[in-house]
């Protein structure tokens, strides 16, 4: 039966996209959620170990129709190689942080502890500040963030997250390529 | 042996079988010009560069082939843009060389340089910036490949001065190879299983097809699919001569299964065919907002079926319950031998309520006007566009009351004989359009309805048809108005015509004949005939200009955002 998808259910997701290392291709990628009015809270890119190819992690919202239809945006873009999304599976997410925190000689001590008990690290010591490196998912960053708050949070920089199927399952296999001529032939001949 | 850039380009143009360019010389493309002359191939010069890419455009919609453009960098590629987002929309197969600064000054602010694979980048299925010679082959391979393939669209093929002037060793490749890019052409068979019970099941079909029946060439699948199963048909104004209007060219004699267009001037029967029936089949639609209306009312009670060969027109806009990817001739090909194998029992009894009921509402409201003033009526003079032209023309469109008259008076029997702007509804699309019909198809009558807004958009290309002996005709129904803007000050802005009046106009008859054209004018009814037959028997590029009813509206008309059974009669 035809309704519209909006069912207000706005949810996050985490989706992968494995794409040919091409100039221009993070803009096809930005441009096609902004012209489509779709959110990205965060966006990751790196090469990936195969050469030519990177790997973008991104966490956007919606309900399952709009991210259905990201995915099928994603995957219409001619430099996207494979779309991941990761739902019902299971799967590891990691993001980094590098946050300054202020430390006078009051607080040092304890910010030494919560640093600790994260398994975060100190970085970057100056008289006034120290450079606090931490890594993990979401809650974990939120957590730490919400614990050095109280002593003044100068600066802070994320990564944003990425994200990878557990498990044996590989992604993006090179493709045998396919005679062109033959394929359009098929399509416009018969 | 070393090749120029100039020069692949030309071998490369020849082995994708392309014989003609619509375009514009200028600096950066200077090189490919001068190489021009060593080739056998034709260029239509025109005089502005979006004339260029809608000419383009309708050689690529007359013909089924891709249409090429080659304009130059700046302005030249800009000028191409709004002709780039129309075939779009439209999924026009179309490749649009432009040239570009040489590649040591790009980013420099050169003069007239452009980022234009950054301003096209929404607007093309592909595009492309060439920063070695080397890569040249290979990226006009994969250009027209994905021009024409999957869902067809314009792909941008950036060329840097320094690039088309270097040399390098010329090997066409023979494969394309891109990961990305693996178009679902056969559909899923279970999918297409479904689909085939749920029509069985059907007491009231009802097929919506549009410009993909065009595009993948189905049109003889579906009229054999829809007559075989006897269900009716509506189109949408990209469909339009997918389906046979009428069973004879010309003739007012309609196809018993044909209910007209759908959608917000669509016919009442569509309209109210889409609102009641059981099962909706939608082939190669997209759910436009102009054809559903209100979405939420859209065939509320209906199974959806839907074909497309893109998966992102499937559940967009209406979610659908039976989703096939794949190309529509090839499941049309499978549903017909599904059903021939087993054909629907008792069809006749089992169609004959939902037939007469569909007869009816085609007899309740069927399209109509008043031609009993002395005043022309533009229908009018569709309607005998049509009748002289014996439905055999090629027809473009101007965006707007003319189109949409045009839509529903003349009857259209043949794909890829209505050349319209439907996605985007450019302004001033029809007339380069038509003249790209014409050079694809020099034997045919190719007419442009337009409106006296649309056609002062290009009005600049009549000399590109005098000068190249292209006969196309053109109808400009003239009321003075922007009229279909007119239309929605009268009906939803209380009458308040705010800049949409046009009474300061060219004489068109002069204008024409300043070009070198033939110019004629009709002013009251009786004239309309003998200014129609003139302009057919003329071998030569015609404005035919028709001083029409100044407040004449389109009707039927669903109102935006209401739904598609709630229509403003007549």
């Amino acid at each position: 039966m035809s309704t519209n998808g909006q069912n207000g259910n706005n949810q996050r997701h985490i989706i992968g996209v494995l794409v040919e290392n091409q100039p221009g291709v993070l803009a096809r990628i930005a441009g096609l959620f902004s012209g489509r009015g779709f959110n990205i809270e965060s966006l990751t890119v790196a090469v990936t170990n195969e050469p030519g190819m990177s790997r973008i992690t991104l966490v956007t919202t919606g309900d399952q129709h709009i991210v259905e239809q990201i995915i099928k945006q994603l995957n219409k873009l001619i430099n996207v190689i494979k779309v991941i999304e990761f739902r019902d599976m299971e799967f590891v997410e990691r993001e980094m942080a590098l946050i300054k925190v202020r430390a006078d000689k009051q607080s040092r001590a304890e910010i030494l502890r919560i640093v600790d008990i994260f398994r975060a690290k100190v970085v970057d010591v100056s008289p006034n500040s120290y450079i606090i490196e931490v890594t993990g998912d979401e809650g974990k960053i939120s957590a730490i963030l919400e614990l050095l708050n109280q002593f003044g949070i100068l600066e802070l920089a994320r990564t944003g997250k990425a994200a990878m199927a557990r498990g044996k399952k590989e992604y993006g296999r090179k493709d045998k390529p396919v005679k062109a001529f033959e394929r359009e032939k098929e399509f416009i001949d018969e | 042996m070393k090749l120029t850039g100039a020069q692949i380009f030309f071998e490369c143009l020849k082995r994708e079988g392309v014989d003609v360019i619509f375009g514009y010389p200028g600096g950066a493309v200077l090189d490919i010009y001068h190489e021009m002359s060593n080739h056998d191939i034709k260029h239509i010069l025109v005089r502005h560069e979006q004339g260029a890419a809608h000419a383009a455009d309708g050689y690529a919609r007359a013909s089924g082939r891709v249409g090429v453009c080659l304009v130059t960098s700046g302005p030249g590629a800009t000028n191409t843009v709004t002709g780039i987002a129309t075939a779009y929309m439209d999924s026009v197969p179309m490749v649009v060389f432009t040239g570009q600064v040489p590649t040591r000054l790009i980013g420099n602010d050169a003069f007239q340089e452009v980022d234009i694979t950054g301003i096209t980048r929404p607007c093309t299925k592909h595009n492309y910036l060439v920063k070695d010679v080397r890569d040249l082959a290979r990226v006009i391979r994969e250009a027209f490949y994905l021009a024409r393939s999957g869902r067809p669209g314009p792909v941008l093929v950036d060329l840097p001065k320094d690039v088309i002037q270097a040399s390098t060793n010329f090997i066409y490749p023979e494969t394309v190879n891109l990961r990305g890019y693996r178009p679902t052409i056969e559909p899923h068979k279970g999918q297409v299983q479904r689909a085939a019970q749920a029509i069985r099941k059907a007491k009231k079909p009802v097929i919506y097809a549009g410009g993909g029946v065009i595009h993948s060439e189905s049109s003889g699948e579906l009229i054999k699919l829809a007559e075989m199963l006897q269900i009716p048909v509506t189109t949408t104004l990209m469909g339009l001569g997918g389906f046979p209007a009428t069973l004879k060219k010309g003739s007012k004699e309609f196809h018993p299964l044909w209910m007209g267009m759908l959608g917000m001037h669509g016919t009442y029967c569509a309209n109210m065919a889409v609102s009641n029936c059981d099962v909706l089949f939608a082939i190669g639609a997209r759910f436009d907002d102009r054809v559903t209306g209100k979405v939420e009312a859209f065939a509320p009670n209906a199974t959806i079926i839907h074909i497309d060969v893109d998966p992102t027109s499937i559940s967009k806009s209406v979610i659908v319950d039976i989703p096939i990817v794949g190309d529509c001739k090839r499941t049309l090909r499978h549903l017909i031998s599904i059903f021939e194998k087993e054909p629907i029992q008792n069809l006749d009894e089992k169609r004959r309520p939902w037939l007469e009921q569909i007869e009816d509402w085609k007899k309740t409201h069927p399209l109509t006007y008043n031609q009993n003033s002395n005043i022309i009526k533009p229908q009018f003079v569709v309607e005998k566009i049509y009748e002289l032209s014996k439905g055999d023309a090629v027809v473009t469109t101007e965006v707007g009351q003319n189109q949409m008259w045009t839509a529903q008076f003349y009857h259209f029997t043949e794909p890829r004989t209505l050349i319209t702007s439907g996605g985007l509804g450019t302004m001033g699309y029809g007339f380069p359009a038509a003249i790209g019909a014409q050079v694809a198809r020099p034997d045919k009558l190719v007419i442009d309805i337009a409106g006296d807004g649309s056609i002062q958009m290009n009005i600049q290309e009549l000399i590109t048809a005098v000068c190249n002996e292209l006969p196309v005709k053109v109808a400009i129904l003239n009321n003075s108005y922007l009229g279909m803007v007119r239309q929605w000050q009268e009906l939803f802005y209380s009458k308040n015509y705010c800049q949409t009046c046009l009474s300061a106009a060219p004489d068109f008859v002069k204008l024409a004949e300043a070009y070198g054209a033939v110019g004629l004018r009709a002013v009251t009814p009786d004239e309309v005939e003998p200014v129609i037959k003139k302009a057919l028997e003329t071998p030569r590029p015609v404005i035919m200009e028709f001083v029409v009813d100044k407040e004449e509206n389109v009707y039927p008309m669903v109102p935006a955002g209401k739904p598609i059974n709630e229509m403003l009669l007549v």
